[in-house]
């Protein structure tokens, strides 16, 4: 069970996968996630479902190695499994037809939004999209996003492509012109998302952000997920992933994110040394 | 007879408390073949057995004892098995002091201790255990499929149950590992998690599937199974965290016991770095509660090292819901216990993370609904106890992923499946519920004991559907 069916680098430490779990693919949906570990040993991670194939019996998963378990996942090659998969959880993303739509991603959050893009854009929205990065080949998905996308405005820090700058001068360039938005959805890494949602807020655009805290079960019975949205406590996993972005406790999400920096380090360094990267 | 009987209970081996504060492993290490049959002797074999009433699950208490006094350890075996499918957990785990030992007619003679009961059925399990296996023929499994939600003692036992009776039992469970509390929330130092595995292992040899990774209500849905099965059970327990909702909840170094013990149990925190899941290292813990969670949370944060590690209750020593041998083994051990108090505010550096925690000091007033005595704040007496971490023992409410997924199900007031206590029955027919989930939080036990009736109201239930 759990096998890797295929497996690409799609840009420096990202790789896309796609995996045989037939329950979850015949059962999930756009917005949710599973929780895999690859060993007896490992530690349960939570990583987005990029795509179904339904019939296939198989979900795709696009992750970037930054600790101990993304990367043993990074030396898994086709034909090798993953030891648990446990999904489809958390709440899909609510789609219906809204008009028009905006979608920021950045980084490895590309992946995230991609589902939710498709899914808008199949019920009718018209999709605006703006994907950043810091340069050009950081920016994942460009191709499959701009199908289903209106239009598409991609931003980089170093102005390798599209607009030289942040997502928020995209954001304000359609603000500019006037652009009516009814929606957004802002996943991205955390600084990103805190100042796209800011910006969202000053131009009055209702957003919804996906938080991706520290879990352990990702069923709700443990409360490792929890944040601060319009100050109330809330469990990612089951109440989110998707919150309102203009209520998130940005200062106090990163620092929750940070509790185990230490022990990730120890447990990185350990794995090198075994496998000699 | 009774002058022949000593005052105290036969002695138990027990790991020294200072050697014990530094590792995992089983505290207490059990009698020889040798105490054990000096312990049963000390039964009085009384007409009445007032300790079998008892017994959540009438385990015949004086058989069992008798055959072990002359001796006869299968016999012994064989009239616990009748009654119990875990009496390797349940012996070790089971408050015997308010239950089976709390009635016994020795316990109730002036100066002496009551027989020693959960002990000896301990004893008797770990003697089978360390039996060469015999060989299992699975019965046949004809009569029908019933699926199981949850692989807590509930839904082992329903399953165990009704694959004996001649049915094909599929159990799901959410997490990697079978077992619920037993495996992710009881620490390795009371209930080794090899006899866990080893209950499961043998009801497993039963012919029951056991499906990890499978959280119903998402992975499959309540119709996908109830299309496919004759019968559904769902044990999906509590163990959704309640946070008292104080200032500086989300702080760093602040827990739910359920996080706490699960990073711990289920997922080895204290092998880390060989495992991979890292908890905090603490050096000041406070742990509000006054339960087996809060008993547990504290006596793991000392096993991990922590300098010094503080219960705090709300009430007194007397209204302490903890097993006593619990209480005395946390004493022990060092544990410092802060009466009278409750939290009222968790303080953080400027970092986020947590370094002292606002108490104040509460006084008994009238009986409250419960029956206990309700505690009031002493207006005036807050103080502050240093702690790097906090784990709030405070008790837990459902899980609710299935619940939310299938309304059609009736809930009680308190957002727990309003089932029969009796036979599991739920308002669906073929849908039965029971153990932690219906009755909140519990005992393994009553969890067991209402797994076995709801086997026999569902084996009723899919004959009697068969003949109409
Ligand atoms: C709902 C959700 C969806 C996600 N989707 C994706 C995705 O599609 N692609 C992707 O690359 N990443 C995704 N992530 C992040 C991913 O889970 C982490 O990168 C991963 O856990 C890192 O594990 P590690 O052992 O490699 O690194 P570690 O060394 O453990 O940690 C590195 C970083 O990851 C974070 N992290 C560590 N453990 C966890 C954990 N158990 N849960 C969440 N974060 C953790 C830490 O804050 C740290 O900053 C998602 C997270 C969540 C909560
Ligand atoms: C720390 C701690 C210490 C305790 N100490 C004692 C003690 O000393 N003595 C005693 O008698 N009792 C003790 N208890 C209480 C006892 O463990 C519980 O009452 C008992 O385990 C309840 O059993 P259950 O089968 O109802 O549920 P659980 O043991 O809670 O099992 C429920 C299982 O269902 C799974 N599940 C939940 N939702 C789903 C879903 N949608 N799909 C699939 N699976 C699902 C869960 O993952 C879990 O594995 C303790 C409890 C805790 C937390
Ligand atoms: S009540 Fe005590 S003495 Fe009497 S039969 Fe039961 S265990 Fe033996
Ligand atoms: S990860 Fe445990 S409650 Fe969300």
């Amino acid at each position: 069970m759990y096998k890797i069916l295929s497996k690409r680098l799609i840009a420096p430490k990202e790789y896309d996968i796609w995996v045989e779990a037939p329950r979850v693919a015949r059962n999930g949906k756009a917005g949710q996630f599973v929780v895999l570990r690859t060993s007896e040993k490992g530690e349960r991670i939570p990583l987005t479902v990029a795509d179904y194939d339904r019939e296939g019996g198989r979900i795709r998963i696009i992750f970037q190695v930054v600790g101990k378990t993304t990367m043993a996942m990074s030396r898994l090659d086709v034909g090798d499994s993953l030891h648990d998969v446990l999904g489809p959880l958390g709440n899909p993303s609510e789609i219906e037809n809204l008009g028009t739509v905006l979608m920021v991603g950045g980084g490895v959050g590309i992946a995230a939004l991609y589902p939710i893009l498709k899914e808008l854009k199949k019920a009718g929205n018209k999709v605006i999209t703006i994907l950043g990065g810091r340069t050009s080949e950081l920016v994942i998905l460009k191709e499959e996003c701009a199908a289903c996308s209106d239009e598409l405005l991609v931003t980089t820090d170093d102005g390798s492509e599209g607009i030289r700058g942040v997502v928020t001068d995209a954001m304000q360039i359609l603000a500019e012109r006037g652009e009516k938005i009814a929606r957004a959805w802002i996943i991205g890494p955390t600084i990103m998302m805190k100042f796209a949602a800011l910006k969202a807020k000053e131009l009055g655009i209702p957003c919804w952000v996906s938080l991706n805290p520290i879990m352990v079960d990702g069923t709700g019975m443990c409360g490792c997920c929890r944040v601060t949205v319009n100050d109330e406590i809330r469990f990612a996993c089951v109440d989110g992933p998707e919150f309102d972005g203009w209520g998130v406790n940005w200062n106090e999400f990163m620092n929750r994110m940070g509790q185990y920096k230490d022990e990730e380090k120890i447990s990185l360094e350990k794995f090198q040394s075994e496998v000699g990267e | 007879m009774a002058q022949k009987i000593t005052p105290k209970k036969t002695p138990i081996a027990e790991q020294d408390p200072i050697v014990r504060g530094k590792n995992f492993d089983e505290v207490c290490l059990g009698y020889s073949l040798e105490e054990a049959r000096l312990e049963a002797a000390r039964c009085l074999q009384c007409k009445t057995a007032p300790c079998i009433g008892g017994c959540p699950v009438a385990i015949n208490i004086p058989g069992f004892i008798k055959a072990l006094a002359d001796g006869d350890l299968p016999k012994a075996w064989e009239v616990l098995s009748d009654a119990t499918a875990l009496p390797a957990v349940c012996g070790r785990v089971c408050p015997q002091e308010t239950q089976c030992e709390g009635v016994c007619t020795v316990g109730k003679i002036k100066g002496k201790e009551p027989v020693a009961i959960g002990k000896l059925e301990r004893f008797v399990a770990d003697w089978k255990a360390a039996q060469p296996e015999e060989p299992v023929t699975p019965p046949a499994q004809d009569k029908g499929k019933v699926a199981v939600i949850g692989s807590g003692p509930a839904g082992l036992t329903v399953a165990g149950d009704l694959a004996k009776m001649g049915y094909k039992v599929t159990v799901f469970e959410a997490l990697h590992e079978p077992g619920g509390v037993l495996m992710y929330g009881i620490p390795e130092f009371r209930l080794p998690k090899e006899i866990v595995r080893r209950e499961i292992g043998n009801i497993r040899k039963l012919g029951v599937d056991v499906e990890v990774n499978s959280v119903v209500g998402r992975t499959l849905s309540m119709e996908e199974i109830r299309s496919s099965f004759d019968a559904v059970f769902i044990g999906t327990g509590a163990g959704t965290p309640h946070f008292m909702r104080l200032p500086g909840t989300n702080l760093n170094g602040v827990f739910s016991a359920s996080e706490y013990l699960t990073r711990i149990n289920l997922m080895h925190a204290y092998q880390f770095p060989d495992y991979d899941t890292p908890t905090r290292k603490s050096k000041k813990v406070v742990v509000f509660g006054g339960g087996n969670v809060a008993m547990d949370a504290a006596r793991s944060a000392l096993r991990l090292g922590a300098d010094e590690v503080t219960i705090v209750y709300r009430r007194s020593v007397e209204e302490l819901p903890a097993r006593i041998e619990e209480y005395h083994h946390a004493v022990e051990e060092g544990i410092v216990f802060n009466f009278l108090t409750n939290p009222v505010e968790y303080i953080g550096d400027e970092k986020g993370y947590l370094k002292a925690v606002r108490c104040i000091r509460m006084k008994l007033g009238e009986p409250d609904a419960s029956g206990r005595r309700r505690p009031i704040p002493i207006e005036g007496s807050e103080f502050v106890i240093e702690a790097d971490t906090a784990v709030e023992a405070i008790g837990q409410g459902s899980n609710k992923v299935l619940l939310n997924a299938f309304p059609e199900l009736k809930l009680n007031r308190w957002g727990y499946i309003d089932a029969d206590e009796k036979t599991g029955e739920t308002n669906l027919p073929g849908v039965y519920a029971g153990g932690d989930i219906v009755t909140g939080a519990a005992t393994v036990i009553l969890a067991m004991g209402v797994g076995r009736d709801a086997a026999r109201s569902i084996d009723a239930y899919i004959q009697g559907k068969k003949q109409a």
